[in-house]
Parts: structure tokens; C-alpha cells; sequence
């Protein structure tokens, strides 16, 4: 038994047993997932396709994703007014956050209303979008900002109550500036506190532009895609539909992925 | 309560005297704490911390605060520094009264309070732009440079705090202290933290900056070895709660000094005797 193993030494084997245990478990559990998936979707009755007619009606989608009203066409839409409505939320979110984290009389002020307001669900901000802006664009912003701006400002706000006495200390008897105080002190031990709420900023906004784009149709992007595949009703639809559920799952991973590693790559700087 | 001068006198039998009886004679008081109290409101009534301390200290004087825990070292030393302000009294500093902090009263933190996402020479930095906004960046940065050159860091400059050993990163602190040209150092148990050697190393270096550049130093600290070696005079204050002084004790040995030299003086002993004393029992018993 000893004797194959000894005549190779190869590190292979080793890493691969190192990594088995992290392997095994998903693929496993995945695979038993579809296979009871694929076993609810026999009856020639359901509307819902099992996982092997999703690949078989979306192989042409798949391959062409950047095709003209393909999915990674509408992804980037998407992600474009993700991007533009998550900016808006970080710069205004760190900036209050910053005013009420150094001022108590806001703090104290502010923070009922903030604790209402980050509540809400992005579905129930979609009329007033609408009705404020009558438009379907501006409003799906509004709704991104309104939905990732609260972490960031919560968090904000506890990192800069959180700046340890010893460096307040430092500033006082140093009498630095506000500016000086400002870019010395407040904003590099906020930081980590600061991608925090960023990051959970950025799923919320994720979350936030799905819904957006169903009701506030027209402007294209995931969720328009999936509202639409689902109003035309064609034999593929939802295979469409799955195919982009699971693209917004995985993007939204990957943004969740993509904050946490900016994040420490700046926190780990400090 | 005994008075100093009722110790077997080791001032007459050197044969050099004292700097403070010196100072005493010749100067003009530089810090002034005069008649100072310090009362906190709590939901059990006023507590008293401080009652009616007196201290003056001469210009270039090395005076240490030694007294247990509690006793409210820290409230003067804050005082000072102008972190609190006193109830009744003031301190006064060149005849102006301490309202605020300033870098006039730069303080060496027990925990070093560097800010660790700057390194060595930023942290530096930080304050020699905060206290020469005028001077051009190369003379600032000459500034920085040869101040951790004083304390040993060149090879560290660009290190982060989280890179420096303790004692490393209290030399920066210094550095950072003396950088700024502070008209009295203020210093808060500054070596508590370290080891042995490294305090020892690091209590030499600041003998050695001290008597170069003449600076008034005002520091808290336990170790009553470390006070004998440093300090001009040493202030023993009573338990508190309303502490005062209860003690000041004259340190008459010649300058500079040598520890080993120091540790054969029969003298230090008379004098370390009397402050364990003092902290064991008189400062007790003075209540």
C-alpha cells in the first residue's frame, strides 16, 4: 500500500488533498441541487424549464453575450447606473456621515430619522422616484442612491466616533487645522469603517437596481431584460429569465468581492 | 509630614550642589501651578481629585511625579498640558495662564499615540508642519531628519509604527516631541511599556537630549529609580482622593550623570529609602 506512494513524491497530491475538502463539499451539494431541480421540472406541465433546458434554450445567449440586446450588454447598462448611483451615494454617505460623526447635536438629531429611512425597501422608494422625477432614468438613480447611501452613512459616522483619544490627543496639542485634522486623522482612521458600509452599499444598490429597472422600464439593462423576457412570454423565456437571475447573482458577487478587496488593500496599507 | 530638610542632608555632603538651589536662587518661576483643585460632578456628589496644589518649576528643570495610582497625577499633568482645566486655581506658564492645549506643552503619551498609517518621518512631520507652517518643505524635513537622527532612527524613518518595536516607536514620539522645540516637555509614564534594557537605554538618551537643549521637563513615572536618575527635584504627592503634594524631595547629584556612579552613592539609597517610605506609609498616613 505504502509503496506507490513512496516511488511518487510528487507535490501534487498533496496539494490536491489540500484543497479536496474545500472542492468536494460544494460541487456535491451544487450537483444534488440540480439534480432535484431538474427532478421538480419532469412534469410536462410546469412552465418552469429544469437546468439542462435552460443550457439548451440559452447555448446561443451564453455564447453571445455582447450581441445586440444580449445579456452582457445589459448587464453593463446596469452596472453603468450602479456605478453612477453608488459614486453619488459613497461621496454624499462618507460626507454626512463625517458632519454627524463629529457633531453630536446632528448625531443625536439625525439619527432617528436615518434609522426610519434605512428600512425602507427599494420597491417602496419606486412611486416617489417616479413621482418626483417622472422619468425613468433619473428615477432608477435616485432609487440606487437612496437605497446604498445609509450603511455608508452609518458606518461612517460610527468609524469617526470610534478614532481612538490618543490621536484627538495628537491634533489638539499640535493645534492642527481643520483641514490638517481632516486629512491626517479623520479620514485614514475612518477608512475601514468607511468600506464597510461601502460595501454593503454596493449589494444594496445591486439589489436596488433589479427592481429599479422592472418598473421604470425603457432605459434597457439586467432588469428590464428579465422584466421584458417575462412579458413576452416566448417558449425560452424563462430559460431567459434563470440565465439572468443567475448572471445578477453572480455580478453581484463579484461587486460585493471587488469592495472587500479594495478595501483591504487600503486598510492593510495603514 | 516630613520636610526635606529634615533628610540627613546628602546636599552638604557633595561637593557639588544642587542645580535647583541654583535655579531657585537665580531664576525667574517658569511653570507656576498655583493653588490648583480639580472637583469632577458625580451621581454620589463632588469628588475632589486635586486639592490646593502648589508647584513652581524653573526653566530647564528635570522634575519627576512620582505617587500611587489614583492619586491624580495624570489630572496635573492634564492640567498642564491643558487637556483639563483646573476647578480653582490656574497654571501658568511664563506668566500666561494655560487655557488649552499647545505645542508650547508637548506631551510624550504613555501608549505612544503615533498615527500608524503614517510612518516615522510623516509622524514626525505632521507636527513640524503644524508648528513651522512658514519654513520651506526641505527645512522641514531637515527638521524631522535630524530629529530622529537624535533618537537613534535614521534606518527607521520610513517604517510604520506597526513595523517599530515599543521602545522604537517611543523614540518617535520624542523625536516628534522635540522636533516642535516645546517650551516644557511634558512626559506621562513614557517607559512604563518597555522592557528593562530598553528603558534604561531610553532613560539615557533622554538625560543626554535633556542636557543638550536645556529643556524643561515635567514627567510622571512609578519607578522611583528612574526619578533619582532623571529628575532635579522629585514631587511625591499624597493619596488621594484631594491629593496634594506631600513631598519635595531635592536630587543633588552632580550632572551628568552616570548610572553605575549613581548606584554607588550611598546617598541614592538615603534618598530611595526615604520615597518607598514616603509612597508605603506617609503618603497614607498623611490622611
Amino acid at each position: 500500500m505504502a509503496n506507490p506512494a513512496l516511488r511518487l513524491p510528487s507535490p501534487s497530491p498533496t496539494l490536491l488533498s489540500k484543497w479536496m475538502p474545500y472542492i468536494i463539499p460544494p460541487v456535491l451539494c451544487t450537483g444534488v441541487v440540480l439534480i432535484i431541480w431538474q427532478a421538480l421540472c419532469l412534469s410536462p406541465e410546469t412552465k418552469m424549464p429544469g437546468p439542462l433546458k435552460v443550457i439548451a434554450q440559452t447555448m446561443e445567449l451564453i455564447l453571445n453575450p455582447f450581441a445586440e440586446g444580449g445579456i452582457g450588454v445589459q448587464l453593463f447598462t446596469s452596472l453603468q447606473r450602479v456605478a453612477l448611483g453608488y459614486v453619488l451615494a459613497a461621496i454624499v454617505g462618507v460626507s454626512i456621515g463625517m458632519i454627524i460623526g463629529v457633531n453630536t447635536f446632528l448625531r443625536r438629531g439625525f439619527d432617528p430619522m436615518i434609522q426610519v429611512l434605512r428600512t425602507i425597501p427599494p420597491l417602496a422608494w419606486l412611486p416617489i422616484a417616479l413621482a418626483i422625477f417622472q422619468d425613468g432614468q433619473p428615477a432608477s438613480l435616485f432609487l440606487i442612491f437612496i437605497t446604498a447611501i445609509w450603511p455608508i452613512v452609518i458606518n461612517t459616522a460610527v468609524g469617526v466616533q470610534q478614532i481612538p483619544k490618543d490621536y484627538d490627543n495628537v491634533a489638539k496639542v499640535l493645534q492642527l487645522s481643520g483641514r490638517e485634522y481632516l486629512f491626517n486623522i479623520l479620514i485614514p482612521s475612518t477608512v475601514p469603517y468607511i468600506f464597510t458600509g461601502l460595501r454593503i452599499g454596493i449589494g444594496l444598490a445591486w439589489l436596488a437596481i433589479v427592481a429599479a429597472e422592472m418598473l421604470a422600464s425603457g432605459a434597457g439593462g439586467i432588469g428590464f431584460y428579465i422584466w421584458d423576457a417575462y412579458n413576452a412570454g416566448n417558449d425560452n423565456g424563462m430559460s431567459q429569465i434563470v440565465l439572468a437571475v443567475f448572471c445578477v447573482g453572480i455580478i453581484g458577487l463579484l461587486l460585493d468581492r471587488l469592495v472587500g478587496y479594495l478595501g483591504s488593500l487600503i486598510v492593510s496599507e495603514s | 509630614m516630613p520636610l526635606p530638610n529634615t533628610l540627613p542632608k546628602p546636599m552638604q555632603s557633595l561637593t557639588t550642589s544642587s542645580r535647583y538651589t541654583e535655579q531657585s536662587q537665580n531664576r525667574e518661576p517658569f511653570l507656576i501651578v498655583d493653588r490648583v483643585s480639580k472637583t469632577y460632578a458625580t451621581p454620589k456628589g463632588p469628588y475632589t481629585v486635586l486639592e490646593g496644589v502648589d508647584l513652581t518649576i524653573f526653566e530647564s528643570e528635570f522634575v519627576c511625579l512620582i505617587g500611587h495610582s489614583g492619586c491624580g497625577k495624570s489630572t496635573l499633568l492634564d492640567m498642564v498640558s491643558g487637556f483639563r482645566k483646573p476647578s480653582t486655581g490656574e497654571v501658568r506658564l511664563q506668566g500666561r495662564q494655560i487655557a488649552r492645549p499647545g505645542p508650547d506643552r508637548m506631551v510624550v503619551f504613555q501608549n505612544y499615540a503615533l498615527l500608524p498609517w503614517k510612518t516615522a518621518f510623516e509622524n514626525v512631520y505632521l507636527g513640524v508642519n503644524a508648528v513651522y507652517p512658514e519654513k520651506s518643505k526641505k527645512e522641514k524635513a531637515e527638521i524631522v531628519r535630524s530629529h530622529l537622527a537624535m533618537v537613534g532612527l535614521e534606518e527607521a524613518a520610513n517604517k510604520r509604527p506597526g513595523q517599530l518595536s515599543g521602545g522604537m516607536k517611543q523614540r518617535v514620539s520624542i523625536a516628534r516631541a522635540l522636533s516642535i522645540r516645546p517650551q516644557v516637555l511634558i512626559l506621562d509614564e513614557p517607559f512604563g511599556a518597555l522592557d528593562a534594557i530598553t528603558k534604561e537605554e531610553l532613560q539615557e538618551e533622554l538625560l543626554k537630549i535633556w542636557e543638550e537643549h536645556k529643556i524643561t521637563v515635567l514627567m510622571i513615572t512609578h519607578d522611583i529609580d528612574e526619578a533619582l536618575f532623571l529628575a532635579d527635584r522629585i514631587v511625591m504627592m499624597t493619596n488621594g482622593p484631594a491629593a496634594k503634594i506631600g513631598e519635595v524631595m531635592n536630587v543633588p547629584f552632580s550632572r551628568p550623570r552616570e548610572r553605575a556612579q549613581l548606584l554607588e552613592d550611598p546617598h541614592y539609597y538615603t534618598l530611595r529609602n526615604h520615597a518607598l517610605d514616603y509612597l508605603f506609609s506617609g503618603a497614607v498616613s498623611s490622611h
